[in-house]
C-alpha cells in the first residue's frame, strides 16, 4: 500500500522535477525563462503525436526533447540576441506554446496513446518495501534522478559549471574574463528547453498516455516555483518535487475516498501549497539573497 | 556573420511609432505561412481573419464586445508593467470580479431596483481589487514573487467559480446544468443600441478608463512616479517614492479594472455565471498591453486588433474550417514579434562579420530588471 502510494507520488513528481532541474540551470546562468509551461506543453503534444504516428514512444521522447530545445531557442534569440524583457518574452513563449500545441493537438484528441513501459532492474527490484519504487519504474524516472545528480555535479564540481554560475552571478566580470556570456546562456536556455520538453513528454506518455489540451495544467509554473523553493540548489529541487507530488497525489486520494470537501477545493491545494511555500521561503531574506543568481533576469549587452 | 546591437544615443521616436505596425505585418506573414502549412489558402485565411468581421454592423458590435474586457484589463496591466510589477493573474481577478458582482443577482434575486446594477459594478471592482491585493501584499510584505503567486491564484479562482456554479449557486430550475440563474433585468448591463447589435456599456467603461489612465500617466505626478519606479527603482527611492506602496497601488488598479471587466462580461454579454466565463481575456490582455506599447490610448487600438483576432478565428472556422485554436497561436506569435520589434527602439541592429568591431563608446547595460 505504502509502496504503491510512493510510486504514484513519483509519477506526479517526476515531470515537475525534470522541468525544474532544467530551469534551475537556466536561472543559474542568469536567465529567467517563464516559458516553461509553454515548452512543456509543446513537448507533451510532440511526444504524443510522434509516438502515435510512429508507434515508438522513444522516438516521441526524442522529438519532445528536440522541440522543447528548439522552442526555447526562440526565447533565447529574443532575450539574448535582441535583449528583450525576459519576463514578457517568457510569457509570450507560454502563450505561444499553449496556442500552437492546441492547434497541433486537435488531431490527437481522444486517440489512445502508448505508454512508455517500466524497466525493472534485476535483483534490486525484488528488494522488499523499496524495490518496486526505486528499481521498477518508467525509464524517465531514472533519467530524472540522473539529471539531478548530473546537474549537481556539473554546477559545483566542474569548471564549466563554475563558468555558468559566474555568468549568472556577474556577467560583466565573466565577460571581462573572456567568457562568452551570450553563448553560455544560449546553452543553458537550450538545456532548460530540452528538459521542459522531456517533462511534457512524461505527461503525455507516462502520467496520462493521451493528449488533452492544456494538459500541463500549470505544472510549468509550479516547476518555476520549485526552483525558488529550492533556492537554486539541485538536491533541494528533488525534495521539493516529491513534496509537491505528495500534495497532488494526496488530494487525488482524498477525492477518491470521498472526503466531504468539494473536489474543486482539493484540486486547488497544489496551487495554494505553491503560494504558501513561496511565502515561507521568501520571508527568509538572507536565504534568498545569498542563493539568488545576482544577474537573474538582467539583460546583457556585451561592451565592445 | 552575426547580429550585433548598437545602442542608440537616444530612443528612436520613429521606431516607437512604427514598431507595433512592423510587428503586425510580420505576424501576418508568419500567419500566412502557418495557414499554408495547414493546407489553407493564406490570402483567404487572412481575409476571413482581418477583413470579414469588419463588414457588417452587427459584427462591429461583436468586436466592441470582445474589445471591452481586453482594453479594461490591459490599461490596468499597463500601470503594473510600467512600474515593473508583474501581475499576470488578471484572468483570476476577472473571475473574482464576476463572482463578487454576481452575489446580488444570484443570492438575492428578489432585490430588484435601479441600485442593483451600480452596486454590482462596485462589488465587481472591489472583488477584483481584493483578489489582486493578495499577491501585492505578499510581495510588499514578504518579497514573494508576484508573477508566480498571481498566476497560481488564476487556477484557484477558476476552481472556485466551478464549485459555485455546480454547487451552492446552481440554478434550482436549471435542469442540473452547471450555471446560475439568469440575471434579472435590473442586473443586466444595457446594450448601447439593441436594434443594431450586442455592444454594451462595457466598451464605454473601457474607453473612459483608458482616457483617465492616459491622463494620470502622462500628466500627473502619480504617473511620473509610476514610470520612475519602473525604470529605475533606485532613482525612485531618492525621489522619495515608495516601491512597496507602488506594488499595492498598481495591483489594486489593475485588479479593480479586471474585476470591472469580469462583472461587465457576465452582467452584459453572458447574463449569468457559468464554469467558464472568459476565453483567456486576462492572458490575451498582456499581449494587448505590449502591442499598445503600455500607452492607454495605444492599448485601445491594440484591444480592437486582438478582438479582431478572436472574431476572425470564429469566422475562419465557420467559412474555411480553420481550427479556432489557430487564433491563440496567432496571438502568441504577435507578442513575440512585438517584443522583438521593440528592440529597434533602443538599438540599431547590424550584421557584423565574425571579428567584433572596435568601438570606443561603451553601451550602458539597461537598468536592472528587479524580477526575481
Amino acid at each position: 500500500m505504502l509502496e504503491s502510494i510512493l510510486i504514484t507520488i513519483a509519477t506526479a513528481a517526476t515531470p515537475l522535477l525534470i522541468a525544474a532541474i532544467g530551469e534551475l540551470v537556466v536561472e543559474r546562468s542568469g536567465v529567467l525563462n517563464l516559458g516553461v509551461e509553454g515548452m512543456m506543453v509543446m513537448g507533451a503534444v510532440t511526444g504524443f503525436g510522434v509516438t502515435v504516428t510512429t508507434g515508438s514512444p522513444w522516438l516521441g521522447v526524442l522529438a519532445a526533447v528536440l522541440v522543447g530545445a528548439a522552442f526555447s531557442l526562440l526565447f533565447g534569440f529574443l532575450t539574448l540576441t535582441l535583449v528583450t524583457n525576459q519576463v514578457a518574452t517568457g510569457l509570450a513563449l507560454t502563450l505561444l506554446g499553449l496556442g500552437v500545441s492546441g492547434m497541433i493537438g486537435e488531431a490527437f484528441i481522444g486517440m489512445p496513446g502508448i505508454k512508455l513501459g517500466s524497466i525493472a532492474i534485476p535483483i534490486l527490484s525484488d528488494l522488499p518495501y523499496v524495490g518496486r519504487f526505486l528499481f521498477r519504474q518508467d525509464p524517465l524516472f531514472y533519467v530524472s534522478i540522473l539529471l539531478v545528480a548530473g546537474v549537481a555535479w556539473f554546477l559545483f564540481y566542474t569548471r564549466a559549471g563554475l563558468t555558468l554560475r559566474s555568468v549568472g552571478d556577474n556577467h560583466d566580470s565573466a565577460h571581462a574574463l573572456g567568457i562568452s556570456v551570450i553563448a553560455v546562456r544560449y546553452g543553458a536556455v537550450a538545456f532548460g528547453g530540452a528538459c521542459a520538453g522531456l517533462a511534457g513528454a512524461y505527461l503525455s506518455l507516462v502520467y496520462t498516455p493521451q493528449w488533452i489540451e492544456n494538459m500541463t495544467a500549470g505544472r510549468g509554473w509550479i516547476a518555476l516555483a520549485l526552483v525558488v523553493f529550492a533556492s537554486w540548489r539541485p538536491w533541494r529541487v528533488l525534495a521539493g518535487a516529491y513534496l509537491f507530488g505528495a500534495v497532488s497525489i494526496g488530494q487525488l486520494h482524498a477525492q477518491a475516498i470521498g472526503v466531504s470537501v468539494p473536489s474543486q477545493f482539493l484540486s486547488a491545494l497544489p496551487y495554494l501549497a505553491t503560494i504558501a511555500v513561496l511565502v515561507l521561503i521568501s520571508r527568509n531574506r538572507r536565504l534568498t539573497m545569498v542563493n539568488t543568481p545576482a544577474c537573474l533576469g538582467r539583460p546583457f549587452v556585451p561592451a565592445r | 556573420m552575426r547580429l550585433e546591437l548598437v545602442k542608440r544615443p537616444q530612443h528612436s521616436a520613429l521606431f516607437s511609432a512604427v514598431s507595433p505596425f512592423i510587428a503586425l505585418a510580420l505576424t501576418m506573414i508568419a500567419g500566412a505561412i502557418m495557414f499554408s502549412l495547414l493546407g489553407k489558402n493564406p490570402l483567404d485565411a487572412l481575409y476571413y481573419y482581418f477583413i470579414d468581421p469588419l463588414r457588417e454592423t452587427w459584427s462591429l458590435h461583436e468586436l466592441a464586445v470582445k474589445a471591452a474586457p481586453l482594453i479594461l484589463i490591459a490599461v490596468g496591466l499597463s500601470v503594473c508593467f510600467l512600474s515593473n510589477n508583474w501581475n499576470i493573474g488578471a484572468e483570476g481577478q476577472f473571475i473574482a470580479g464576476a463572482i463578487a458582482g454576481g452575489i446580488l443577482p444570484v443570492v438575492f434575486p428578489h432585490v430588484q431596483n435601479v441600485m442593483v446594477l451600480p452596486l454590482m459594478l462596485v462589488m465587481g471592482i472591489a472583488g477584483g481589487a481584493a483578489y489582486a491585493a493578495v499577491p501585492a501584499l505578499l510581495k510588499a510584505r514578504f518579497n514573494t514573487n508576484e508573477i508566480l503567486t498571481s498566476l497560481m491564484l488564476v487556477y484557484v479562482a477558476q476552481l472556485f467559480l466551478d464549485w459555485l456554479v455546480r454547487g451552492p449557486w446552481r440554478d434550482p430550475g436549471g435542469m442540473n446544468f452547471p450555471e446560475t440563474r439568469d440575471f434579472h433585468p435590473y442586473a443586466v448591463l444595457p446594450e448601447l443600441m439593441p436594434s443594431a447589435g450586442r455592444a454594451n456599456w462595457g466598451i464605454v467603461f473601457a474607453l473612459v478608463a483608458a482616457l483617465i489612465l492616459w491622463f494620470v500617466l502622462r500628466r500627473t505626478l502619480k504617473g511620473f512616479e509610476i514610470r520612475v519606479l519602473g525604470q529605475s527603482p533606485r532613482a525612485g527611492r531618492f525621489a522619495g517614492f515608495s516601491a512597496s506602496r507602488m506594488v499595492m497601488v498598481s495591483f489594486l488598479i489593475s485588479g479593480g479594472l479586471a474585476g470591472l471587466a469580469g462583472i461587465s462580461e457576465v452582467a452584459g454579454t453572458i447574463g449569468q455565471l457559468q464554469p467558464s466565463i472568459s476565453p483567456g481575456y486576462g492572458f490575451t490582455a498582456i499581449i494587448v498591453a505590449f502591442l499598445g506599447r503600455l500607452n492607454p490610448l495605444g492599448i485601445v487600438a491594440a484591444g480592437f486588433v486582438l478582438a479582431l483576432s478572436y472574431l476572425g478565428g470564429e469566422a475562419a472556422q465557420i467559412s474555411i474550417g480553420l481550427s479556432d485554436k489557430a487564433a491563440r497561436a496567432f496571438q502568441g506569435m504577435l507578442l513575440f514579434f512585438v517584443l522583438g520589434c521593440d528592440t529597434l527602439i533602443h538599438y540599431r541592429i547590424r550584421l557584423a562579420h565574425s571579428a567584433p568591431s572596435k568601438r570606443t563608446d561603451v553601451p550602458q547595460p539597461s537598468e536592472p530588471a528587479e524580477v526575481a
